[in-house]
């Protein structure tokens, strides 16, 4: 049986004391097999948390949540959660555990009792899907920020999951790694079918995903395609969040009381605009 | 000028002696440590020399490195010498200044405790020159993991070590930050006598260990993500392999023990 539903929060409610505010107050969510989701929400909207909570890091104060079928809180199911939805951080520099490029993305077949013999091809495979099959040999403090990421990638792919979970992982990196990182989640998306939970402060990278959900004081503030969510500037403005900039140009253009669409993302399809609103200030 | 420190002292060539298994060395080094010090005679540290000697020409490590590992200790050695030299007593006298009398006893001794220090270290140098520190660290694993029946924690240890081998460079660069962004702001870290210079490295420090408790929880977290749990049920990528040579290596070492032993029971 092929599961659509592969991510599922239901009424989810997190707390880190007993007594506390909760960090995520009663999420209900369904990701499904094969999407690419970005979570947008400024500084402690509790995005982290709910990373967290989708792998079994943290277990639900209240509600349940399922990867696979399987439930985050029972202990059997830990460890296949883990290698099912594998998580890559923040700081590219805090999650490499070896002193070879090679040896780290072997860190997690030896945690789950890979044989031996098995392990080369499903390294060579994770460094090759990632690029980084050049730097095998490389310690991992010689590699640049993009690089340090796409080899925690590699180290989870050969885990063979069926999703990753991005915590920010690109808010570290320069505009160069931060495009690496992108481009090889979103091409391990299109061609793996791997499921992503991609978590952002970045509208641009939000604007390529399938699917934005926005957070706000833990709860689920906004869910839809990052068509429907970025025309609705207000709201998203209100959120402390800014919306991509050619959106924002967009809206500044129909401020100006030129009639430009409310919903364009890319460059592309601002080029597009602008040449259908003026044909002749088209050359070439 | 930080950031150029290497680990440890492992000199990367290939070489029979590189390639052998590193609890081959381990044990080897042991058995020599040993060999030093059942040599009886002077003469008998001709075989401990060629011993030596033979392994550092296959290891195709450059002779003065091996020279250059008792530099450290030069000082220690002199005194060795000298103390022996003064300071025994015995029956036949080679020299007498004044007070002082040097006997052939104490001579003996002197030369006896020198040598056995000198290729202790030298021979210990050996090891850590031919295995990379990862290396070294897996074959120590493997070595003490019968001590788990009595709770030792082999696995611990060794993960330990590659972590703090991971981000020993990560923090020297670290640090090296630290240091240029407090100098920015006045902070002198090469005037002033010892106290002043010790007191300068507060600033460095706390925010070093700071960041380094910081890093220490994120790679928690990242490990039990990939689903780190121990050295239970864990496979290994390295698998240590005991090959031709190392029966080689074995047989030399049983080689030199019979040399150096001989002489006791003729």
């Amino acid at each position: 049986m092929t599961d659509i539903a592969h991510l599922v929060c239901d009424q989810v409610t997190y707390r880190y004391e007993p007594q506390a505010e909760p960090a995520v107050k009663d999420i209900s969510l369904v990701i499904p097999r094969g999407q690419f989701t970005a979570i947008l929400g400024h500084n402690g909207s509790g995005k982290s948390t709910l990373a967290k909570l989708l792998n079994g890091l943290f277990l639900p104060s209240e509600g349940r949540i399922t990867v696979s079928g399987m439930d985050t809180r029972e202990e059997k199911h830990t460890w296949d959660i883990r290698q099912a939805a594998g998580m890559v951080f923040q700081n590219p520099d805090n999650q490499l555990v070896a002193t070879r490029v090679y040896d780290d993305v072997a860190f997690g077949l030896e945690n789950i009792g890979v044989p031996t013999e098995e392990m080369p091809p499903r390294i060579d495979e994770a460094l090759r899907l990632t690029g980084m099959a050049e730097y095998a040999d490389r310690p991992p403090h010689l590699l640049s920020g993009g690089q340090k990421q796409r080899v925690a990638i590699a180290g989870i792919l050969a885990m063979q999951p069926q999703a990753l979970i991005l915590d920010e992982a690109t808010a570290m990196l320069d505009p160069q790694g931060r495009k690496e990182v992108f481009d090889t989640v979103a091409r391990l998306n299109r061609e793996q079918g791997i499921t992503v939970v991609w978590i952002t402060h970045f509208m641009e990278e939000a604007a390529r995903a399938q699917r934005v959900m926005v957070m706000d004081h833990g709860a689920m503030a906004m869910d839809g395609t990052p068509r429907e969510i970025f025309s609705r500037v207000e709201e998203v403005r209100a959120l402390r969040l800014d919306v991509p900039p050619m959106t924002k140009l967009a809206h500044l253009l129909i401020a100006r009381g030129i009639k430009a669409a409310r919903d364009v993302l890319t460059v592309e399809e601002m080029a597009r605009e602008v040449k259908r609103l003026c044909p002749s200030c088209w050359k070439n | 000028m930080l950031r150029d420190i290497t680990l440890g002292q492992y000199y990367p060539v290939d070489s029979p002696v590189h390639r052998l298994d590193p609890r081959t060395k381990i044990l080897l080094t042991m058995l020599f440590i040993i060999a030093v010090f059942l040599a009886s005679q002077l003469y008998l540290y001709v075989f401990i020399l060629g011993f030596l000697s033979l392994s550092v020409y296959l290891s195709r490590l450059p002779a003065r490195m091996i020279i250059r590992s008792i530099r450290p200790m030069r000082i220690l050695l002199v005194f060795t010498f000298i103390l022996n030299l003064f300071f025994g007593t015995g029956e036949t006298a080679l020299l007498r200044i004044g007070p002082v009398i040097i006997w052939q006893e104490g001579l003996l001794n002197a030369l006896h405790f020198t040598l056995r220090l000198v290729f202790l270290v030298m021979g210990s140098s050996v090891l850590t020159l031919t295995t990379s520190p990862v290396t070294l660290t897996d074959g120590l694993e493997t070595l003490a993991s019968p001590l788990k029946v009595i709770k030792f924690p082999a696995h611990e240890m060794a993960m330990m070590m590659t972590i703090a081998l991971r981000f020993i460079p990560t923090l020297v660069e670290e640090a090296d930050k630290i240091m240029k962004a407090q100098t920015a702001r006045g902070a002198d870290f090469t005037s002033g006598n010892l106290m002043a210079r010790a007191r300068a490295m507060v600033p460095l420090l706390v925010p070093l260990f700071v960041s380094a408790f910081r890093r220490a929880g994120d790679l928690a977290m990242a490990m039990e993500a990939r689903c780190y749990h121990g050295g239970e049920g864990r496979t290994r990528l390295h698998v240590l392999k005991i090959g031709r040579g190392d029966y080689i290596a074995y047989l030399a070492m049983a080689a030199l023990y019979v040399l150096l032993l001989l002489p006791r029971w003729l």
